[in-house]
């Protein structure tokens, strides 16, 4: 056993409103830049519809992540190594632009600048990749709230593969949103296409990232990927992805999409897998036995064999207590409402959903019935097949078993609580019809509906304790100015190592704090300079005689013709 | 006939300072500008065009370049050791040459087309590239016109460059130039060399750069890479606590 740890994220896919909050904040937080306009790290789309790219989960078309050969063997859909060499200088099988959409702005100064005329200016549309005008046919979320579907949603990758003629009838009964980051899988596929090796899976915490440096845009990552959340940027010609806001995430904070979510639908935590198991997990022949297999894979954060093993493998022990409180963990592993998705791609993908119970509860309201109740529930959801089924393509690789599971929790949950809200005991033969006890029910509830900012959100800090970062510590009390006062290096101020970035800015933000001045005497650092004053050595010297003539004041009155430029005559 | 002032310029000089160039280009470039390394591929604003061109274009130069290797290094002495006569060499790089480098002047055709064509891609175009396209194609054409001039229709043997460009292309690389050798070189030849020489110095400043960073590691390394995130932390050198600063 090789215990890693993974930091991984839920959605409770009932509570997301599709208000795109945290599409936008993503964008403006990293993708708000040229030669990635049309690049959402985060989307929201509505299911049933196509997804963006459009139609990404047809792997029969786009190839992407990992099948089983004939003989049972794990390899890239989209073609091993040789096939990836050999098709480098023109990749048959990644987007086009058009398969996302093109980016546009509007002609906005028009409203100003136009001349007087007849007409009301308008502000026209224009391309952001040629700069002409273009007429906008799609974009990251067209289809939301299934707008125009009845055009688009039979091209559903999803729709296409469930055996039954649902379409319309699906339409009429069933819409939820799906909100889509970087799935920073266990067997990322991305990372095993990448020929240059620029991509790589953090060890300390398992967010798949891509090394700018090394990267050198030969874009297969963006068709390994299943999910297409590795993107091309057409200006740096370097592949971009979500990074799970890991300067966030290492300091303890949030995501931006988890931080920013108005439904407060996220979780994120730790959990430890066993890596020696990765290979032989992702591939478990049957698809529908994925789920399972990559459930069976996590480890008990509590067990003391799996303790012992994650101190031996060397993670932190601060880290071992934040998997042992992992929301994570308890949503997979204690309350099993959360599942992968597309696990079929074999890629075991870490960001996992609990599926929406309501298009069940808005048909049961609409019909008349109890929604609440918990027998009327379990009927609707054992019959109704349509969202059951779709569910399960998303979730369960097509098994609906998983699925009905869920939603049958979930709604014991619902009936359950409500009968507390009325001042009724908890009804324990609810919680026992689906395999839980009232106080699981309680603890569930308070996770889900509750949901506690500090309980949603369980992030260990980077661990500094380690030895690489004990060396940065201790001498960084030696840096000039700092504590241990030790200074400069050899050959003087600024020589030797660069100041670590942690130490200049505490310098900077206490003498800030502390002076009667504003800025920062002497040094200017301008990440830190706050705008206000003319710190030394910042601005050119200006016409200030006594700056130049130092300890002769009286000797240069203003406005005579002693400057520096123009020495005395006769000198 | 002496060599003259030109021809010393030309064979003498140009080839040294566009390798320097060359070289020490690359180092700089590599040290400098890890994030600019890379041909910014345009395939994600269209795909039909270089789905064609691009193949054709750099298949097709492998295969010169792989020629120009045989031609210049190999001397004639090692081929004839091996029986290949001189016309039997003269018939197959002749052949082989004008197959792969028409394909390569096709494709690059179809790449410039679409360059100038498709929006997206022209305004993605810099100055930089422009140049570029301008010598790279000044090469392929000078050393197809110096094939098809003197290789194609120059009389049965053609011109036989293996008796003056190789050695003093060898000679160069001894670091004694045998200048003699190459002074009666036909003028198709000379434009051709001078052209790639000149392409040798930009190529570090260009997009071509990405030549240099062909994936062949990833056929041996596994599929997953694991990195830790202290290995590349900041750009200090680390050491244990207790060495001392």
């Amino acid at each position: 056993m090789k215990v890693m740890a993974q930091m991984s994220m839920v959605m409770n896919l009932d509570k997301c409103i599709g208000c795109h909050t945290c599409s936008v904040t993503c964008k403006q937080a990293w993708t708000n830049r040229s030669g990635m306009e049309y690049v959402w790290f985060n989307n929201v789309e509505t299911r049933p519809g196509l997804g963006y790219p459009r139609t990404y989960q047809d792997q029969d078309r786009w190839k992407g992540g990992w099948k089983l050969t004939k003989r049972g063997k794990l390899t890239l859909r989209a073609g091993g190594r040789w096939r990836k060499l050999a098709t480098i200088f023109s990749n048959p099988l990644m987007p086009n632009i058009h398969d996302y959409y093109e980016p546009w702005t509007y002609e906005y100064d028009m409203l100003l600048s136009a001349p007087q005329g007849k007409h009301t200016p308008v502000a026209k549309p224009k391309s952001l990749l040629t700069g002409d005008d273009m007429a906008i046919k799609w974009s990251a979320n067209w289809d939301d709230d299934l707008g125009g579907s009845t055009e688009t949603m039979q091209d559903d990758p999803v729709l296409k593969h469930m055996s039954e003629h649902v379409a319309t009838e699906l339409e009429k009964t069933f819409m939820f949103y799906l909100p889509r980051i970087c799935e920073h899988c266990l067997n990322p596929a991305c990372v095993a296409s990448c020929p240059s090796g620029a991509m790589y899976k953090r060890a300390e915490d398992g967010i798949v990232l891509v090394d700018q440096d090394k990267c050198r845009g030969w874009r297969m990552c963006v068709t390994g990927c299943p999910y297409k959340k590795v993107y091309f940027n057409h200006k740096t010609g370097k592949a971009e992805k979500c990074t799970l806001c890991y300067p966030r995430i290492e300091v303890g904070l949030p995501t931006v999409c988890s931080e920013t979510c108005v439904g407060r639908l996220r979780y994120l935590g730790l959990v430890l897998y066993d890596a020696d198991r990765v290979g032989e997990v992702a591939a478990t022949p049957d698809e529908t036995d994925l789920y399972a297999a990559q459930r069976s894979m996590l480890l008990d954060p509590h067990d003391p064999e799996v303790i012992a093993a994650a101190r031996r493998d060397g993670i932190p022990e601060d880290w071992i207590q934040a998997a042992q409180r992992s929301p994570i963990w308890r949503l997979i592993s204690d309350f099993e409402v959360a599942l992968p998705l597309h696990p079929e791609y074999r890629t075991l993908p870490m960001v996992w959903y609990i599926p929406p119970l309501s298009p069940v509860v808005d048909v049961v309201a609409s019909s008349g019935n109890d929604a609440e109740d918990g027998r009327t529930l379990f009927s609707a959801i054992s019959q109704l097949r349509i969202p059951l089924q779709y569910l399960a393509e998303l979730f369960t690789a097509g098994d609906t078993r998983p699925v009905e599971k869920v939603l049958r929790r979930l709604a014991a949950m619902r009936s359950a609580m409500r009968e507390v809200n009325l001042g009724r005991d908890l009804p324990e033969d609810v919680a026992g019809a689906v395999g839980m006890t009232g106080d699981q029910i309680r603890e569930m509830y308070r996770l889900l509906a509750i949901a506690k900012y500090e309980e949603r959100y369980v992030i260990p800090t980077a661990h500094t304790e380690i030895a690489a970062e004990l060396d940065e510590m201790a001498c960084s009390l030696d840096y000039e100015g700092g504590p241990g006062m030790g200074g400069g290096g050899p050959f003087g101020t600024a020589s030797g190592a660069p100041t670590p970035v942690a130490v200049e800015n505490f310098h900077a933000l206490a003498s800030r704090q502390t002076a009667d001045h504003p800025s920062t005497p002497g040094r200017v650092n301008l990440l830190n300079w706050d705008g206000n004053g003319t710190p030394e050595g910042l601005f050119p010297p200006g016409h200030h005689p006594e700056a130049h003539d130092g300890g002769t004041p009286g000797s240069s009155a203003p406005g005579s013709e002693t400057g520096p430029d123009k020495p005395p005559a006769g000198d | 006939m002496a060599v003259s002032t030109w021809q010393v310029l030309v064979f003498g000089v140009l080839p040294y300072v566009s390798f320097a160039l060359f070289v020490l280009g690359l180092i700089w470039r590599y040290r400098y500008d890890k994030f600019g390394w890379t041909t910014r591929s345009s395939e994600l604003h269209e795909r039909r065009l270089l789905r064609l061109g691009s193949p054709l274009f750099h298949f097709g130069l492998i295969f010169v370049i792989l020629g120009h290797v045989v031609g210049l290094v190999i001397p004639k002495s090692w081929t004839g050791a091996f029986g290949i006569t001189a016309e039997m060499y003269h018939i197959g790089a002749t052949v082989m040459g004008t197959i792969a480098g028409v394909a390569a002047l096709t494709g690059l055709g179809i790449l410039i087309y679409r360059r100038r064509t498709t929006g997206a891609v022209f305004r993605a175009t810099t100055r930089n590239d422009k140049l570029m396209y301008v010598v790279l194609a000044g090469v392929i054409l000078a050393g197809m016109y110096a094939t098809i001039r003197h290789q194609v229709f120059g009389g049965s043997h053609g011109y036989d460059y293996r008796e003056t460009v190789g050695p003093w292309f060898r000679s160069l690389w001894m670091l004694d130039p045998d200048l003699t050798l190459i002074q009666d070189v036909p003028v198709a030849f000379t434009i051709h060399i001078v052209i790639a020489s000149i392409l040798f110095g930009l190529w570090p400043f260009t997009r071509l750069v990405h030549a240099f960073s062909a994936p062949v590691t990833y056929t041996m390394r596994p599929y997953v890479v694991y990195r830790s995130r202290d290995e590349h932390r900041g750009s200090r050198v680390q050491r244990r606590g207790w060495e001392g600063p």
